[in-house]
């Protein structure tokens, strides 16, 4: 059989962690990604990377972070893998500094490890407030030293379109979209690795990347694979608003002592600096003694709703509180959260040293994605042997990172995302190359034709989308598609909303027939490029919403009023959506909760 | 007096060997806007101030908070990342956007920075480590070094530096700032400083660190204030040890 050639896609954490383990194994990667891989969201993540490495005494253990894990996730994470990863974490962490990650030390020169979200320890390494943007950087390096080596061949500014299968339904390559020549092409690899990240951009405006559309992933599931537990969308409690994007502030700020309060008087508008400490009302840190302030997301954006929308408290009348860093002395502010505080300056024009920062709640994160498989050992961990672990439904097509669902159940603690990432990773990159090792044909050895009738469709609907006229312009769709889901589909669901929305989306795939392409450059169209991605965007919308519908419960990220209880005998289960040209068809799978009991998830 | 409509004029190139023209927008002002939502404002309804109907601009843009470099472009002739150029806080007037001067226009405002990663492979700006696989820990830092490298780790390849620096053109050999702060990261590392000499040797011959003009432009349009400046002078030092031990070598 001739050497193997294994295709990702994405160069964000998980997917150039995927390329370092395939080229490691002498196996050459084709890397595909949208933007040039250095520029990926990965680059957005501020917090910081867990793993229960135990520098301070606390007697801490990956079994404690699978444990804050699981619960964290209100028990719907298949166990084994999140076990694994947590066990895998401190190593992750030390090879990162290997690689010469800037990571926080302590005074002795250790690794310096502060306290996130939904656990009581403190396991979370960081590097500054631009933890992932380092992470990225360092793996960037790393794979560059693989290009240059030449084992890797980078397509950046290239568009993942969709899959190649053979005969027997195996996926045997990739079409890409050139973004400049606006050209479909098919490639051949034995194994295709989508690393794609999430869909922000369904929700409009988002701490997401202007790339996290979604539509790699949403093309996967329109041509067969499934997607898992696409309702579960974390909201983060604490962003800043902006007319392109909402932005990030960290949960480390939290970490570092950062107290979230209100007015306790409604209506309030005495300057926050100027309102006494007896008239201010944490809250958080009142309902939730334990955790305070570093309750999991999905409680405190809860807690956010609540206070400002049932109790009218919120700072302006608006949804949105305080977040107090004025009592932290500068310099220690400086060196551990510098990034976010250059951010909060640049955009706000307010400093965060000496006033409040005005923050509220934002879409942030998918829990949900592409199925993926894994293979369990008796014991409860991963049996790295095998091609099994995130593979897709469709054999060959594998799924890493953001853009698969596995690790974090209802709702992912704070600093898992880039764990999991770099786990996933680290375990798919493998699992792809023993998959195609183990093949008896290669993908160089399909007939062609097949490569040239999966061309050939692509080229047809680019020739289609780029002649298309009409009334409507799809990024005006997109902004109403945005507004609807951010309204209907994030903190609090309603099921006639929800039904609503859906309506909605479907009426904006009508309109999206009549959209105009906009622009008729046969170079570098992204208007063209857009007009494709939205109708996947489209299709994954409805997976979301109606995967929300369905699921009479509330658990994790998903609260609906009139179900507010968690409801294990009928839902503790895995949501799948199989497309089918009526919209998504749905079904439940069981949870592996073999490791660890669930209880009831409480953090007062 | 504060803006009720923004002007816009934009640079505008069909593809890398066409004419750039001039076109100009006026949209709606909102509170809060950057360029970036100015352009997403034009995409919704790409017609031109004086009614005639365009394309869409296109532009480079990711994270839109100022740490992956993408949306780089000259906004009223500086360069900057168009993300954080808020538009309360340029000045009243036409804003006008540009691509960056000292690379390949690919479309409008993208422009193709590909010889920055090219540069950073020559410099070999990487740890080599020996694999992925436990190695357990890696080497001690004192948190006072780790700032100073934090500071050259935060280099978004965004090229502001390369467009301010008169050095770098397309006529030039010079490697450019940016890639060459790099090796002052690399070196500094406990293990990279294990093959210092490599990347040491990559910035001394012709294009290398000797082209440098001291104009210190770079360090003045650098988003992260990184100490560039400071970065030459430390690997002056670093390549003068070299030579010289190169030299008594022979």
């Amino acid at each position: 059989m001739a050497q193997p050639r294994i295709a990702v896609v994405g160069g964000g954490l998980a997917g150039l962690m995927a390329t370092i383990r395939i080229a490691e194994a002498g196996v050459p990667v084709d890397l595909f990604s949208i933007v040039p891989v250095k520029r990926s969201h990965s680059v957005c993540a501020q917090g910081g990377i867990n793993g229960a490495v135990n520098v301070k005494g606390e007697d801490d253990s990956p079994e404690i972070h699978f444990y804050d894990t699981v619960k964290g996730g209100d028990f719907l994470a298949h166990q084994p893998p999140a076990r694994a990863m947590c066990y895998a974490a401190p190593g992750i962490i030390y090879l990162l500094d290997r690689m010469g990650v800037m990571f926080n030390r302590t005074a002795e020169g250790f690794l310096d490890f502060r306290r996130f979200g939904g656990t009581l320890y403190n396991r979370t390494a960081f590097a500054g407030a631009t933890t992932g943007q380092q992470m990225l950087y360092a793996l960037d390096e790393q794979v560059r030293r693989h290009e240059a080596a030449g084992l890797v061949t980078k397509y950046e500014q290239w568009e993942y379109l969709g899959m190649v299968r053979d005969g027997s339904g195996r996926c045997v390559g990739l079409v890409a979209l050139d973004q400049r020549r606006m050209t479909p092409k098919a490639f051949r690899a034995d194994a295709v690795m989508l690393a794609t990240g999430g869909p922000g951009l369904l929700f409009g405006r988002t701490t997401n990347s202007a790339i996290n559309s979604g539509s790699a992933a949403a093309s996967a599931y329109l041509e067969g694979a499934w997607y898992a537990n696409g309702e579960f969308i974390q909201i983060h409690p604490t962003a800043i608003p902006g007319e392109d994007k909402l932005r990030l502030m960290s949960e480390s700020a939290r970490s570092e002592g950062g107290r979230v309060w209100v007015p306790r008087k409604r209506g309030d508008t005495r300057r926050p600096q100027d309102i006494p400490e007896a008239e201010r009302a944490y809250f958080l840190e009142e309902k939730y003694p334990r955790y305070g302030n570093l309750v999991p997301r999905d409680v405190a954006s809860r807690e956010i709703h609540r206070v400002c929308v049932e109790e009218g408290l919120g700072v302006d009348g608006k949804m949105m509180v305080y977040l107090d860093l004025t009592h932290i002395p500068r310099a220690e502010l400086d060196r551990k959260l510098g990034g976010i505080i250059e951010i909060y300056e640049k955009f706000t024009g307010e400093d965060p040293h000496t006033a409040p920062m005005k923050i509220f709640p934002a879409v942030h994160y998918s829990m949900g994605g592409l199925w993926v498989d894994y293979e369990r050992t008796a014991d409860g961990f991963l049996d790295l042997a095998s091609p099994k672990n995130h593979m897709t439904n469709i054999p060959g097509l594998y799924a890493v990172g953001e853009c698969e669902y596995q690790y974090h159940g209802a709702n992912r603690l704070g600093a898992n995302s880039l764990l999991s990432c770099i786990y996933a990773g680290q375990v798919g990159g493998p699992a792809a190359v023993a998959w195609a090792r183990n093949q008896k044909s290669a993908a160089a050895d399909v007939a062609a034709p097949v490569f040239e009738e999966a061309e050939k469709r692509w080229t047809a609907r680019f020739a289609e989308l780029s002649k298309r006229e009409g009334d409507q312009n799809a990024y005006v769709l997109a902004e109403e598609l945005g507004q609807w889901m951010l309204e209907h589909v994030t903190i609090v669901r309603h099921d006639d909303r929800l039904r609503a929305t859906d309506a909605k989306i479907l009426e904006l795939a009508g309109r999206w027939k009549r959209a105009a392409v906009l622009d008729e450059n046969p170079w570098a169209n992204g208007p063209l490029s857009f007009l494709n991605q939205f109708e996947k965007m489209l299709a994954l919308a409805r997976v979301v919403t109606l995967g929300a519908l369905r699921r009479e419960e509330s658990r994790g990220s998903h609260y609906k009023p009139a179900a507010p209880e968690r409801d294990d005998a009928r839902w503790l289960k895995t949501t799948i959506a199989t497309f089918s040209p009526d919209g998504p068809s749905f079904r439940d799978d069981p949870v592996d909760t073999s490791l660890v009991t669930p209880v009831e998830r409480k953090y007062d | 007096m504060p803006r009720t409509t923004i002007e816009l004029r934009i640079r505008r190139q069909d593809g890398p060997s066409t004419a750039p023209r001039w076109e100009e927008f006026s949209i709606p002002w909102r509170a809060g806007m950057n360029v970036i939502s100015c352009l997403m404002e034009i995409r919704k309804r790409p017609v031109t101030k004086q009614g005639t109907r365009t394309s869409p601009v296109m532009w480079e843009a990711s994270c839109l908070e100022e740490v992956c470099g993408a949306c780089t472009m000259l906004v009223n002739g500086r360069p900057r990342q168009s993300c954080a150029a808020l538009v309360d806080q340029l000045p009243a007037g036409v804003i006008t956007l540009e691509p960056l001067a000292k690379f390949l226009v690919v479309r409008d405002l993208i422009v193709d920075r590909l010889p920055m990663f090219e540069a950073l492979k020559q410099v070999r700006a990487w740890i080599p480590i020996d694999g992925t696989y436990d190695l357990g820990p890696g080497p001690r830092i004192a948190e006072t070094e780790r700032e100073l490298s934090y500071a050259f780790s935060r280099c978004m390849t965004c090229g502001c530096c390369m467009e301010a620096c008169p050095q770098y053109h397309g006529r030039s050999e010079f490697l450019g700032p940016a890639p060459i702060a790099q090796v002052r990261l690399f070196n500094a590392h406990p293990t990279g400083a294990m093959n210092a000499h490599e990347r040491l040797e990559a910035i001394m011959g012709r294009g290398g660190l000797v082209d440098c003009g001291n104009a210190q432009n770079c360090v003045e349009v650098c988003p992260k204030e990184i100490p560039l400046t400071e970065a030459f002078g430390e690997l002056g030092r670093q390549t003068t040890v070299l030579w010289l031990k190169n030299l008594l070598r022979r």
